[in-house]
């Protein structure tokens, strides 16, 4: 679905990713991971086009994305979170879904007629999914940081993706909310058919739930393989897991 | 499907404000009246920036740039050529919203600031050309004694005028506020990255906004040309599209009634201060500077909160 070849990027001096390879099958969930400044989250704002690679290629389903802008990469399939909550803070929980649904359905331009009851069952089957229907009418910058976080992946979901993006979900979480974001993260990709590319710190949990582990160090891919083999792999543990 | 889009107490609140000003102009004096229909004039300017600035999160700074030009386009065409009156009348919102895409199309490829000293920049250009083409434009003096209408240019024909039109332009904007459109607008001043995450053309739809607001500070700027039988360059200068700005940061730019509350502020003031003092803007500096520390959301916005929480408490108390 998703492959990520000798891709590099550079800010000034430093290279941030500099030969970094992925590959992403339809219905896995893949885990990112590497120490911090490894480039993870630069990687995903390539694949998203908030930044333009100097080099190399990002194809999904085939199809170069690398030099489209972030609206239109969204319009192909991939929706995305991101590592700060990202939200609409002023808007309710409810509108901060519902803006999301009204973009996939092409209806963010309509002028004249009331958004209140449009795209509203999909937006409340979302809220749903997640958990925060309780919340739907409290103004989002209002919640606390774990629902503020929850909620990200709601908006995301409102594009209905093939792949959803995940930058660190579970960053700034009690190891309560941590624990039902993992839930919910299994549960849409085992029951609800969706792909996922996710980083995160947490090892174990890592280890625990992906199906394929790539490993970044100093911009560069280490290897990506399922989790056992990444367990075993020397270099993984030289420069990774060893060093750190 | 439900398709009410008012509540109908805010729906009557608006229809019985309505009715009451439809029925001043035979008891008050004609100074008021006129004073009214300037009021209605300026609200409708504050109402159309507001829905870039408090809505969209736009720098718009030099909007009276917009207005002018709806204002000069039916000034020029009245005093100038023998086409219709209602063809020139209809031809400022048009002008206007030319203007405005054309600026705009510069102007959103900047973020914030950026954004509103480049339409500074431009719209001054609009103002220079307004202020020095003396042959064309009548240069700092303008253009008096527009031919109108004797319908809509006595101070009643023109207040009913500008009443009329005022509640128009605030239906189709109170619409858009509450449509998809809007909703995605508010979502793009909240947090523009992460619209384009989304799916949405931030540029386009800001583009959009802009050329909407300016179709209606547009409007705004024909209702000055029947309100006053004049125009000049004052209109398009910057310092006027500041005060603008700051009726609806007094009002509360993040309400949708504010504006026109803000712009009943500085008329008011400007009017009846003015006369006392010419340092009124003295008054108006020491009302900003309270305004900041203490009602930070806007006259309008405080109220509503202040409401809104009194009807959550009681509503609290009985369930």
């Amino acid at each position: 679905m998703l492959r990520v070849e000798g891709l590099h990027k550079s800010f000034d001096d430093f290279k941030a990713v500099s030969g970094a390879r992925l590959t992403v099958e339809a219905g896995q969930l893949v885990a990112v991971i590497g120490p911090n400044g490894a480039g993870k989250t630069t990687l995903f704002n390539l694949i998203t086009g908030q930044l333009k690679p100097d080099r190399g290629k990002i194809l999904f389903n085939n199809q170069e994305i690398g030099r489209l802008p972030p609206y239109e990469i969204c319009r192909k399939g991939i929706a995305r979170s991101f590592q700060i909550a990202n939200i609409f803070p002023r808007l309710t929980v409810f509108r901060n879904v519902q803006v999301s649904v009204l973009s996939q359905q092409r209806k963010s331009t309509r002028f004249l007629r009331p958004a209140r009851t449009m795209a509203a069952e999909e937006t409340r089957r979302i809220l749903e999914n997640v958990g925060l229907s309780d919340k739907a009418e409290i103004t989002a910058g209002s919640l606390a940081h774990g629902d503020q976080r929850t909620l990200e992946i709601a908006i995301a979901l409102g594009n209905s993706p093939q792949l959803l993006v995940l930058d660190e979900p579970t960053a700034g979480m009690s190891a309560e909310e941590t624990g039902a974001t993992m839930t919910l993260i299994r549960r849409l990709v085992d029951s609800q058919g969706l792909t996922i590319l996710f980083c995160e710190h947490d090892m174990e949990m890592v280890f625990n739930v992906a199906q394929s582990i790539m490993v970044m160090h100093q911009g560069v891919t280490i290897l990506q393989g399922n989790p056992d083999a990444v367990r075993s792999s020397h270099q993984v543990q030289e420069c990774y897991l060893g060093g750190a | 499907m439900s398709k009410r889009i008012f509540n109908l107490k805010s729906f009557g609140t608006a229809a019985g404000i309505l009715v009451a000003l439809a029925l001043l102009p035979p008891i008050l004096p004609r100074f008021y009246i006129y004073i009214l229909a300037v009021i209605f004039v300026t609200a409708l300017l504050a109402m159309s920036l507001n829905m870039v600035v408090g809505h969209g999160g736009l720098f718009q700074f030099h909007h009276g740039a917009f207005y002018g030009v709806g204002a000069y386009t039916a000034g020029l065409m009245l005093t100038k050529t023998s086409l219709p009156t209602w063809l020139a009348l209809v031809a400022g919102p048009f002008a206007a919203a030319f203007v405005g895409l054309l600026i705009g199309v510069f102007c959103v490829r900047l973020t914030r600031l950026y954004f509103g000293m480049l339409q500074i920049s431009l719209g001054s250009l609009i103002w220079a050309i307004a202020f020095r083409w003396y042959s064309f434009t009548g240069g700092d003096d303008g253009i008096h004694g527009i031919p109108l209408p004797s319908l809509i240019s006595s101070s009643t024909g023109a207040y009913y005028f500008g009443l009329i039109l005022l509640a128009v332009c605030l239906l189709f904007l109170y619409l858009i506020f509450k449509s998809p459109f809007g909703a995605t607008l508010q979502a793009i001043r909240d947090n523009p990255e992460r619209c384009e995450a989304i799916g949405i053309n931030v540029r386009r739809h800001q583009l959009i906004a802009i050329v909407i607001a300016t179709f209606f500070a547009g409007i705004a700027g024909v209702l000055f040309v029947v309100v006053e039988g004049s125009v000049f360059p004052d209109l398009l200068f910057w310092v006027f599209s500041l005060e603008v700005f700051i009726m609806c940061l007094l009002g509360g730019w993040f309400t949708f009634a504010g504006p026109m509350f803000g712009a009943a502020i500085m008329v008011s003031l400007r009017t009846f201060v003015g006369t006392y003092t010419e340092y009124w803007t003295l008054i108006l500096g020491i009302m900003l500077i309270l305004l900041i520390f203490f009602l930070p959301e806007g006259v309008w916005g405080y109220l509503m909160e202040k409401l809104g929480s009194q009807k959550k408490i009681l509503e609290k108390e009985h369930g």
